[in-house]
């Protein structure tokens, strides 16, 4: 802020304080003034007369005006404390930006205190301890549990955690991975690759890799559209692949749903699904103790 | 007594009461206008384009604002839980600013890439579909809504007035930007772009 403005803001500030000081006192000076009235039950009256009603010159009560006194010093002492006018500092030097990075080296070496306690502490050791288990479930409160559920079973499109069906892999590495960098999960339309017919076939042989009751025929005659389409990600008997991400397709477990026509809008749209990546909100450490509680919760 | 010229003269009184009750204004409010720390953009922040536009009226009309602030405030348990602190730069080219100061739901000023765009949108149709917790209400009918391509340039050539910096090629070409997007998918844009711009958080 310019010198300018500074000087503008003190002079309101400083001549506002003084101008209500002077007012104070100058009206409640109990000097006599020509208009003074009569004096009425013992009380000075002002001289003003408004239809046969005198005002009465009462002083200010003492509370009242002591109050006041008061809360012009408290305004003069902070404003000696704190930044009020203008680009002036205050003798604290206290700014927003300052409080806020206090708080949060406070919160850094607090979080670092609590979490070394899970220092170089298996995943599995991790999911016995009381205290990971509780910050892993406001961890995921907080995080996770607007798209996975507050039970973590997910929806549509949002995978279950708890299933024990894993699309990226259930190590420590995968876990932190997917949670801190995100994740990009796109099965391809094949509108244009493979008619109509060809869809509704390699969809009932989709659900026949599952052993779901199918029409064997369509079944029968999607296989060679699964080898040549789909086995190159899901593998040819649908275990999936979890360097890709491409669901195991032999569990009847369906992140898009399970139903014939479930299956075919999947295979003729093709699906997105983003994980956004959380490491701008979560540390490493954090993300360890969530993949515990994670791996707890689909034990 | 001299204050007898005040209380028997209202236009003067009037005046000098205005002048009065405006001190704070002047000293709190005016210098303001003139810091470029309120009224250039931080880095990196630029006005929105013709889709994101739209989807911020709609967030007005529907009243987002009503349970949803814009404002990260300086505070280690906000900056924790939604990411940096705002700024004032980053506020230049909402007009008006949807700070806010009421919040039934969360703070959404840096909600831009928290969740998938699939995920917005089913939300949007029924919180409760993702959240069953939630007392949000849906918003089903912004995908059957269209987009009025005229207005929209009329709304951004008064906004290239007041000083957003639209070229008269986005003006032109915002009636095709938003020609086969509804309003949810510009809801959604405007959603996915808040409180990413700014360089340096």
């Amino acid at each position: 802020m310019s010198t300018g403005w500074t000087i503008f803001i003190s002079v309101l500030v400083i001549g506002n304080l003084i101008g209500v000081m002077w007012l104070l006192l100058a009206t409640s000076s109990k000097k006599k003034t020509e208009s003074s009235g009569p004096t009425i039950d013992g009380i000075e009256s002002t001289g003003h007369v408004w239809d046969g009603i005198s005002e009465l010159n009462h002083p200010l009560p003492k509370w009242w005006f002591n109050m006041f006194i008061l809360t012009t010093i408290f305004a003069a002492v902070y404003m000696y404390l704190y930044p009020a006018l203008g680009n002036v500092e205050g003798s604290l030097k206290w700014t927003q930006l300052n409080q806020l990075e206090e708080q949060m080296e406070a919160n850094r070496m607090d979080r670092a205190a609590y979490f070394s306690q899970f220092e170089g502490m298996e995943l599995t050791a991790m999911q016995g301890n009381e205290n990971a288990m509780t910050t892993g479930s406001r961890l995921f409160a907080n995080y996770c549990s607007a798209c996975h559920g507050s039970d973590a079973k997910g929806s549509k499109g949002f995978p279950n955690l708890t299933d024990g069906d894993w699309l990226y892999g259930n190590s420590e590495a995968m876990i932190t991975h997917s949670i801190l960098n995100g994740r990009q999960g796109v099965m391809p339309a094949y509108e244009q690759i493979l008619t109509t017919t060809q869809i509704k076939e390699v969809s009932q042989y989709v659900l026949s890799l599952s052993g779901q009751q199918t029409n064997d025929a369509l079944a029968e005659s999607g296989k060679a559209t699964f080898d040549m389409q789909c086995a190159a990600c899901h593998g040819m008997g649908g275990e999936g692949n979890q360097m890709l991400g491409a669901p195991t397709l032999a569990d009847n477990i369906w992140l898009y749903g399970g139903l014939v026509r479930d299956i075919e809008a999947t295979v003729t749209l093709g699906r997105s699904g983003k994980m956004p990546a959380q490491s701008k909100l979560l540390s490493p450490e954090e993300a360890r103790v969530l993949a515990a509680y994670l791996l707890s919760k689909a034990n | 007594m001299n204050h007898q010229i005040i209380e028997k003269n209202t236009a003067l009184m009037g005046v000098l009461i205005a002048l009065v009750i405006s001190v704070a204004g002047m000293a709190e409010i005016v210098p303001l206008m003139f810091q470029t720390q309120t009224t250039e953009p931080s880095p990196g922040v630029r006005p929105y384009n013709a889709v994101e536009l739209t989807g911020r009226d709609v967030y007005i009309r529907e009243g987002c604002y009503n349970c949803h602030s814009q404002m990260v405030r300086p505070f280690a348990d906000e900056v924790l839980r939604y990411g940096a602190a705002s700024v004032a730069g980053e506020s230049v080219y909402d007009r008006p600013f949807q700070w806010g100061s009421k919040r039934t739901g969360p703070d959404l000023a840096r909600v831009g890439g928290r969740y998938s765009d699939e995920w917005h949108r089913i939300h949007l149709i029924n919180p409760r579909d993702l959240v069953p917790e939630s007392n949000m209400p849906g918003f089903p009918w912004l995908l059957t809504g269209t987009i009025d391509g005229e207005h929209l340039q009329t709304k951004m050539r008064a906004l290239r007035m007041l000083g957003h910096p639209y070229t008269d090629e986005e003006i032109s070409g915002a009636p095709a930007q938003v020609a086969n997007v509804t309003e949810m998918d510009a809801l959604i844009a405007y959603l996915q772009v808040l409180g990413t711009m700014w360089e340096g958080q």
